[in-house]
């Protein structure tokens, strides 16, 4: 198979612009800055079927042509490196192994929008990356790919690395404007849309890391080409990270299309110890669970939604049969519980809840009223929020619940058991 | 300061990068620190506050030497991240939130670090340490 966004992952000092050059480097921006119009890039990423890579799988083309032209306003490229979704880890290995495919991408990107000014703003904890990204930074502006001129041509374009400070919800996007215009990151109401309204109140489109290592590509191999590699509507390949109870825990690019079982017992070595298989999230701990024989299912956006569940980040964490499935249920509300921004009273209360009524079952204090309960908290959160932190919530939690119901039920008669027999 | 600074439109856009450039010399963000920093970005310190106390990663308090960060989301609670809390927890006899006496480490659990392949993992101050096991805690405690 052919790899795309992990081609050169495996040279030595393949962060280096001298690495990235002899490989053809910055020769898709000169093809894009020379001889296309911006209309003609944003088409030809449209046909490529680009979806975006950060979780939600929207469109790339389109995302780039609701940028309005006539709009005198200076437009922006911010680009999410926040990578924070549990599960999670393919965006740091982009940035470590191939910072000036994201870089490339970018500056192609921000000519197709008529950009003159992006962002990329990068997890707190990946401090690894941001010097490396800065690293990469440096070298790009010395080799004129960016600043004045671009290329000898006359385009423009200047580019800030921005930190963030560890919050999960600034992954969501226009968290993410807020906090890159340095105020606590509380998701926006939309509409108005970033594309319209995003940051300093300007047109910004938002794209993944991910999303920004295959804009290259594209273009120097064409749409079509692209297209054929996924599935239907779904171009390309994607960076898969495994991990939970498997032998090879690890990044995988592998087609759109492809199985879940494929992944896991053919990429990342089968479950760990030869044990038996029992639940799968598919895509970042938000993601609804699979039972071990829903893992035929195809891994694009589309299939995965018809399964009942998400493609989310990619992020494959796997559990094996001998897993406890009321704790992982209390470990995810743990988790939203303490990342809710607290911005809306049914998901910074509920979440709360949600999780103390598993911590309760699973420390053997439930009630049966719990069981009766959660159904009606988990799913008075979703849909009543301004961002889809809620809409994860209901989501993750509530597969737990009606997928594994019998556990839950079994926790709860041995806590009212032991009630029955203590002195 | 002011390199930083001068590369965003809007001043207070700075803001976490400029708390982030402090805190790596100072090692948390005082009161006088954020006084400093709303008159240096010409913005309300009640704001300055809201975004300290917001962001995980800005210390409200002096933290020990080294800081233990250890994950308990899913991925590493399913490969005994538990257990290494506990153990540390012990070894250092300090509860998760606390610094020892000597003021040598701070330990917290954290949610994900984006490193689930190294699981179970922890950051002592900025550095990732995976696959995480009790020689592996040993050598970071005792040296």
């Amino acid at each position: 198979m052919e790899k795309i966004i992990t081609r050169h992952f495996d040279l030595p000092q393949s962060h280096r612009l001298e690495t990235y050059l002899k490989d053809g480097g910055y020769e898709a921006l000169r093809r894009v800055l020379t001889g296309m119009t911006q209309a003609q890039v944003i088409e030809e990423i449209k046909k490529s079927n680009l979806r975006g890579l950060g979780g939600a799988g929207f469109p790339t083309g389109m995302k780039w042509s609701f940028i309005p032209a006539q709009n005198p306003k200076p437009k922006y490229l911010v680009v999410n490196g926040d990578e924070g979704e549990p599960g999670t880890f393919k965006d740091k290995q982009i940035l470590e192994k191939d910072p000036h495919a994201v870089l490339e991408g970018m500056i192609i990107t921000c000519y197709a929008i008529g950009a003159h000014k992006a962002y990329v703003y990068i997890r707190g904890e990946y401090t690894k990356s941001l010097e490396i990204l800065q690293g990469a930074l440096k070298e790009a502006y010395q080799a004129k790919y960016l600043g004045q001129g671009i290329m000898g041509t006359g385009f423009s374009l200047d580019m800030v690395i921005h930190p963030g400070a560890g919050a999960y919800i600034c992954g969501e996007e226009t968290a993410l404007l807020e906090s890159l215009e340095g105020k606590k990151g509380f998701p926006r109401l939309k509409p108005p849309f970033p594309a319209v309204v995003g940051l300093f109140g300007c047109p910004t489109v938002i794209n993944n890391i991910e999303t920004m290592a295959c804009v290259a590509p594209i273009i120097s191999k064409g749409a079509e080409w692209y297209a054929k590699l996924g599935s239907e509507k779904n171009g390309g390949n994607r960076l898969y990270s495994v991990s939970g109870h498997v032998e090879k825990p690890g990044v995988y690019e592998l087609p759109l299309g492809i199985s879940l079982r494929e992944i896991i017992y053919n990429h990342a070595g089968g479950i760990l110890n030869g044990r038996g298989l029992k639940a799968v999230i598919p895509g970042g701990i938000s993601a609804p669970i699979l039972k071990a024989q829903e893992i035929d299912v195809k891994m694009d956006f589309d299939s995965l939604k018809s399964a009942g569940t998400m493609a989310g980040s990619g992020g494959i964490m796997v559990m094996d049969e001998t897993t406890d499935m009321v704790r992982a249920a209390m470990i995810a509300a743990r988790f939203f519980a303490h990342e809710s921004c607290g911005q809306c009273s049914p998901c910074r209360e509920g979440s709360g809840w949600v999780y103390r009524i598993l911590k309760r079952i699973y420390e053997g204090q439930g009630q049966p009223r719990d069981l009766k309960n959660l159904p009606g908290i988990v799913n008075n959160i979703g849909g009543n929020t301004i961002c889809a932190f809620g809409d994860a919530v209901t989501m993750c939690v509530g597969s737990y619940v009606a997928k594994f119901r019998e556990e839950f039920e079994a926790k709860i008669r041995n806590s009212i058991r032991d009630d029955a027999i203590r002195p | 300061m002011d390199k930083i600074a001068g590369q965003y439109e809007v001043k207070r856009a700075a803001l976490l990068p400029l708390l982030r450039f402090v805190q790596q010399k100072h090692g948390w963000i005082t009161p006088e620190i954020e006084q400093n920093m709303a008159e240096y970005l010409e913005m309300p310190l009640v704001q300055v506050h809201e975004v300290v106390c917001f962001y995980h990663l800005l210390n409200q308090h002096k933290k020990g030497h080294c800081h233990l960060s250890v994950c308990q989301t899913t991925a590493c609670s399913l490969r005994g991240a538990d257990e290494m809390i506990q153990y540390i927890s012990d070894k250092l006899k300090i509860r998760p939130g606390e610094t020892t006496a000597d003021g040598r480490f701070s330990l917290s659990v954290v949610e994900c670090l984006g490193a689930c392949d190294q699981a179970p993992v922890m950051q002592c101050n900025e550095e990732y340490v995976g696959l995480l096991d009790k020689k592996k805690i040993d050598k970071i405690v005792d040296r």
